[in-house]
């Protein structure tokens, strides 16, 4: 079975985003970009299901600008088989990738794919499930854990008050939540061999789809500063200013 | 909770902007060294540093390696996090394809070498000692000996120490007793006890390689007369599994210091088989193979803890808040103002921060001739040889003893809080005191860099570092943007030359003036290389720093350049004053006063 992984490249977790002086979006020049977690999670869970011989091949798709062809390297590094990345320096919206995953898949025929449930840069939380609404296949999303048996996966889900066990018949689109499993480090020598892999670069042009945002992002902006609090010297004065702030 | 992040920002700085590390891709046999790929390499190696080795440095130094039975039982943690090292394929990073290694260049070796020293150098020796092993064998053991023990040695299954010291033979390894007969099968038979044996008994690996040194029955007296040996653990059947036991065992463990979490053994060996590594009589030779190669690593260790000491420092220094700045408040709103506010403050964090930026730089150079032994042409492999060797005392004494020093300033930026346990600064200085002790100690890499370095050839060896030095003075007197960086390395410089003379003169009247002066020698010539690559860094930040420094790196580049010349090279005058003087206040105390 060959499983397909599309993965996103975002602001490293890590790093302080900050937002560009124009207003228009968040300052991505000279900061360190790397795969979006969950994508991560994606990738690791593929593998697992490989070494498991549950799965033949894993092929991981990206979208983005050109830059965003080191994820897929990334990817290559953790043990994926193949790499397709479709360059465009246009902003993506989660129904234009589902659409240009949807072409994919067409050629491609995964039995089953997995996804990252968001992207930590936008939270969208949205091209799993048009992905899946697109393609007319059965989805679990927010996996914690995930098992194939043949053309049936069962998929665990964390939802509030416990846990929900879904049975889906393949192939299906699965997005993964942070507790599924904790990805590996790339081991020295696929790095090395990651650099040399090659990577299927295409253009949404060759999917004939239109990828032109919906939206138009009018401003982004920080969040304002936090006030400095004050410090009250009773309970009585604490229910005063409570009460004068309107809050009781 | 200490914290480090790998100053990666700063290591492609000294490998892509100081130097043309793009260049490393066109030496044979690094094709594949490009910067792409070295970027993902050390990228990965933060992340690995970062998250499994320094997670269990503080928890190692607590709870020590413990010996009972003949065992000895690193602590928790420490076994897994190896064969996490192991499986990603780390120990192989600079050991040849040949046996399973990557063949990766030796200057981005040398920065991860300083990730893992920041990170937890306990755990870095294990590996450290597997890699010298390596070294020692690659370069002459027999091909049959390397066919079976390289590969493990590589992937890490198997680790390596050396096996030098003994309770009577210290620095003078001529002294050695441990002795070694021909058996009729071809091998020998050693007996001796060796101490302070790094890693020589653990948990980590199925089995240890031990190169011992040892004398032959009919071996001449003295240095001489050594020999090294390969004694496993472990006999290894030809087709590579495990047999016997061999009999080499730990007889205990040493209660030290610092680096509490690596195993520091005394190693008995009875009657143990071995296998002879080169010719008879020849082990020195070997053994500086692999001495040569931890020499430089034992200097990345003293860097490595003044970085994560540095980083641990400024951390605390913004968000301790004591008094106020001499100036009035800078941070009216808060009860006082952060320490980083305060001239002593920050002349502390500028020092660590000078020396270890300088000592990165300085250690990356070294690494950088290393690689050229790669090179086509056989006058640039020669020179490039002759330049590390002529280096290799002065990055070892240098580099530890300033992140000695640096460590020692992180405790004070603390205070109080930095002399108890919890916040890891303290450890650091305890880590980082035994660098300045083994390997030789720096006593005796300035003696070598005096003894043996500095007359050697007629001095050739000194013109391969005094030459590039001079052009450049010569070259930059001219551009006045760079007179504040270049005037006082020249003035250093100068001062270098002329106590190399006197050195040097003095020296071969009177061996005593030679040595006598060698400790302060090594930090003129240390300071004065520092300097040099101060001057470069300057010179390369300077414009940059000018357009598109949104992040402020060129601009503190430059600005750390400034704080070096002004406030810390000057020491030069004094180490300068004090080597003149010669050795006679030194030498002519009566020995019974003391």
């Amino acid at each position: 079975m060959k499983v397909l992984v599309p993965i996103k490249q975002v602001i490293d977790a890590n790093v302080r985003p900050r937002v560009k002086a124009d207003g228009t979006g968040v300052d991505l020049a000279n900061v360190k970009l790397s795969i979006n977690p969950f994508c991560e999670i994606a990738v690791e869970e593929a593998i697992r299901l490989k070494e498991k011989g549950k799965a033949s091949e894993i092929v991981v798709v990206s979208i983005g600008p050109a830059k965003a062809q080191e994820i897929i390297r990334s990817a290559y590094a953790l043990g994926a088989d193949r790499g397709l990345f479709v360059e465009t320096e246009e902003r993506v919206e989660p129904l234009a990738v589902a659409k240009v995953l949807q072409a994919i898949i067409a050629a491609e025929q995964p039995g089953l794919v997995i996804l990252g449930k968001q992207a930590i840069d936008d939270d969208s939380n949205q091209t799993g499930q048009m992905l899946a609404g697109l393609l007319g296949w059965p989805q679990a999303t927010f996996a914690s854990k995930l098992e194939v048996d043949g053309d049936r996966a069962t998929v665990t889900r964390e939802v509030d008050g416990g846990l929900e066990t879904l049975a889906l018949t393949l192939p299906a689109i699965v997005t993964t939540d942070l507790r599924l499993n904790n990805p590996r480090y790339p081991t020295l020598p696929n790095i090395m061999k990651a650099k040399k892999k090659a990577i299927d670069v295409k253009k949404p042009e060759d999917f004939g789809i239109d990828i032109t945002p919906r939206l138009k992002v009018l401003k982004v902006s920080e969040p304002p500063a936090r006030k400095p609090g004050i410090k009250v010297a009773s309970a009585e004065e604490l229910v005063k200013d409570l009460k004068a702030a309107g809050v009781l | 909770m200490a914290s480090y992040k790998a100053p990666l920002r700063d290591m492609r700085f000294v490998l892509f902007e100081l130097m043309d590390g793009e260049d490393i891709a066109t030496l044979p046999g690094y094709e594949e060294a490009t910067r792409d790929l070295i970027d993902s390499i050390l990228e990965e190696a933060a992340r690995f540093c970062e998250e499994v080795l320094l997670p269990l440095n503080r928890s190692g130094d607590e709870e020590g390696c413990v010996f009972e039975n003949g065992v000895v039982r690193t602590p928790k943690g420490f076994p897994e996090a190896y064969k996490a090292f192991c499986e990603a394929g780390w120990p192989g990073i600079t050991a040849s394809p040949e046996f399973g290694g990557q063949g990766l260049p030796k200057v981005v070796n040398g920065l991860i070498e300083e990730m893992i020293c920041s990170s937890n150098l306990s755990f870095g020796l294990y590996p450290g000692l597997s890699h010298g092993a390596y070294v020692a064998l690659e370069s002459h053991g027999s091909k049959e000996l390397k066919d079976k023990y390289l590969p493990k040695l590589v992937d890490g299954i198997w680790s390596g120490t050396m096996c030098l010291t003994e309770p009577q033979c210290g620095t003078d390894l001529g002294l050695c007793r441990t002795k070694a007969v021909p058996a009729e099968d071809g091998s020998y038979r050693i007996t001796g006890t060796k101490i302070f044996i790094s890693a020589g008994e653990h948990d980590l690996t199925d089995n240890i390689i031990h190169l011992v040194l040892a004398r032959l029955p009919d071996a001449p007296k003295g240095i001489k007369g050594i020999s090294l040996f390969l004694v496993p653990k472990f006999l290894v059947h030809d087709d590579n599994d495990l047999g016997a036991r061999n009999s080499v065992s730990c007889g205990s463990i040493e209660h030290k210091m610092g680096i509490k979490a690596s195993a520091t053994c005394v190693m008995n060996f009875d009657e143990a088989v071995g296998w002879l590594v080169g010719e008879p009589h020849k082990g020195m030779r070997a053994m500086f193979t692999m001495m040569n190669t931890e020499r430089l690593a034992v200097g990345l260790q003293g860097l490595g803890i003044a970085e994560v000491s540095y980083q641990g420092a400024v951390a605390y220094a913004r968000e301790r808040l004591q008094g106020r700045s001499l100036t009035g408040a800078k941070y009216p709103e808060k009860p006082a103002d952060p320490i980083i506010v305060h001239p002593d403050i920050r002349r502390m964090l500028l020092t660590q921060r000078a020396y270890a930026e300088g000592c990165r730089a300085l250690g990356a150079w070294v690494a950088r001739h290393l690689d050229l032994h790669h090179h086509p042409d056989a006058t640039m492999r020669q020179q490039a040889e002759e330049f590390v060797s002529l280096m290799t005392p002065v990055v070892k004494a240098l580099l530890t003893d300033l992140g000695s020093e640096a460590a020692n300033l992180g405790v004070q930026v603390f205070g109080g809080h930095g002399y108890i346990r919890e916040h890891g600064m303290e450890q650091y200085v305890r880590d980082a005191r035994i660098a300045q002790i083994y390997e030789g100690t720096n006593g005796v890499q300035a003696l070598d860099l005096v003894g043996r370095k500095m007359p050697a050839d007629m001095g050739r060896l000194l013109r391969r570092f005094f030459h590039p030095v001079s052009n450049y003075i010569e070259e930059k007197a001219s551009q006045a943007a760079l007179t504040e960086f270049v005037d006082p390395l020249g003035k250093a410089f100068t001062r270098l030359q002329q106590a190399t003379i006197k050195v040097a003169q003095a020296g071969l009247r009177n061996p005593d003036e030679a040595g006598a002066a060698a400790t302060e020698y090594l930090r003129l010539f240390g300071l004065t290389a520092l300097a040099y690559l101060w001057a470069r860094m300057a010179e390369v930040s300077l414009p940059k720093a000018e357009r598109d420094d949104v992040q402020g790196f060129y601009a503190a580049k430059v600005a750390t350049a400034r704080f070096f010349m002004q406030r810390l090279l000057p020491q030069t005058g004094a180490l300068f004053s004090s080597i003149m003087a010669g050795s006679k206040s030194t030498m002519a105390f009566d020995e019974a006063a003391f």
